[in-house]
């Protein structure tokens, strides 16, 4: 049986938020409120899109349009994407997007009244090397008001989006900055039980990752399912 | 190390938007060629207008001409399409063979972890054999999950999130 059948791990109790988050209010009308049905994994969970650079260019520098610098203090986020067992996750496609430095969104319908900058679009894409390791050039991104509760602000996040090897790994999650006094009273933040698992959504401030007289660095290394050790047709008793 | 939390793709992810995405033909693949349209909608039957869905499809294979892949986002009215090429059967667990269906996964502000469900096609006679949507116990929900043809090639799906008529959607 090849490796690629075996299903993928079920997620740790508590480190996934729960769908219905009544304090982040646009939860409220959106979340299924009848419990998932829980599918075997087929061919279909199983495997996943590839993404190749050639249909897909990278940008890795989001921090400059042509030759004109984007306003902000300029950031490199590196890390490593990981399956659970710490098996690198290589080629795989990761987006971003994110605020400018003024905290406003080049988006129509963010209606911030703060700056937007010509020179940051605030997108970008990457691909994982052999290792699993990806890196982007930014600016750190502003914290924005939102309509939530009264005086709601988002702490600052960088926007992440991963697919893995199968359709059952894709992930988007946010990548928060360390110290952010936002953090504590954020509902997306918060809207996950385990503190641990939050937490790891923080970045860490590395000057290593920087790059002198140029950039402040971060890492963030984030995890994608792992597979279970048996093969998925064996989980089927109907197979035999 | 455990498997990363997930956060909402908020409003603002059609920075990420590249809408040639909705068209998994772009890059040559023939076959018969579909057009995949539907609604999403909330709990008080109001559109979502800012969703991403996407569809993945194990048939036909994905190569360099096909992606399998396809990413949409919906509109003012909260309506998504795609254009595709029309799916076979595929093998299930055991000996089993699925019906001709797509995988589909709406992310959207207010959804802190992506839903998941599939598109299969009404009338097609293999849905009476699906292991996935014989899994589900009310046969009147598995028409939650059935796309029906509105003319040649057109294919409709009504997605609702909340309420009543709530999609069938499954953890994975
Ligand atoms: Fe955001």
């Amino acid at each position: 049986m090849n490796e690629i059948r075996a299903p993928f791990r079920a997620y740790a109790p508590g480190t996934q938020p729960d769908n219905d988050s009544p304090q982040y209010r646009s939860t409220g009308l959106r979340h299924p409120t009848r419990p998932l049905l829980k599918i075997p994994q087929t061919i279909t969970e199983l495997t996943g899109p590839q993404f190749s650079p050639a249909h897909f260019p990278p940008t890795d520098n989001i921090a400059v349009n042509g030759t004109h610098e984007a306003v902000g203090e300029r950031i490199i986020v590196e890390g490593f994407i990981r399956d659970e067992d710490g098996r690198p996750v290589a080629n795989t496609m990761v987006e971003i997007w994110q605020a400018n430095a003024a905290g406003r969104y080049n988006h129509p319908r963010d209606t911030h009244d703060a700056p937007l900058d010509p020179d940051f679009r605030g997108s970008g894409r990457v691909f994982t090397d052999s290792d699993g390791a990806y890196r982007f050039i930014t600016i750190k991104p502003g914290s924005y008001p939102w309509s939530n509760h009264a005086n709601a602000w988002r702490p600052n996040h960088i926007h992440f989006s991963l697919f893995g090897a199968g359709y059952a790994t894709r992930l988007i999650t946010q990548m928060y900055f360390p110290g952010d006094p936002l953090l504590e009273l954020d509902p997306i933040f918060l809207a996950t039980a385990d503190a641990q698992a939050r937490n790891r959504l923080i970045a860490k401030f590395d000057l290593d990752v920087g790059k002198q007289d140029y950039a402040l660095g971060y890492r963030f290394d984030m995890y994608l399912r792992g597979r279970n050790a048996t093969p998925m047709e064996d989980n089927h008793a109907d197979h035999h | 190390m455990q498997t990363t939390t997930s956060q909402t793709i908020g409003p603002y992810w059609h920075l990420i938007e590249d809408r040639s995405w909705s068209d998994l033909t772009r890059f040559g693949a023939t076959g018969e060629v579909i057009t995949i349209e539907g609604t999403i909608s909330d709990g008080a039957g109001a559109p979502a207008a800012d969703a991403c869905v996407e569809i993945w499809q194990t048939s036909p294979t994905a190569c360099d001409e096909f992606p399998g892949f396809g990413r949409a986002a919906t509109n003012e009215a909260g309506v998504f399409s795609f254009k595709t090429i029309m799916p076979g059967p595929v093998r299930g667990p055991g000996n089993t063979l699925q019906a001709p269906h797509l995988a589909v996964t709406i992310l959207a502000r207010g959804l802190m972890f992506h839903l998941a469900t599939r598109l299969y096609f009404d009338k097609e006679p293999a849905n009476e054999n699906d292991p996935v949507l014989s899994l589900i116990e009310d046969k009147a929900r598995r028409n939650t999950l059935m796309a029906r043809q509105t003319k040649a090639g057109v294919w409709h799906l009504d997605i609702h999130l909340q309420g009543d008529a709530e999609t069938v959607f499954f953890e994975i």
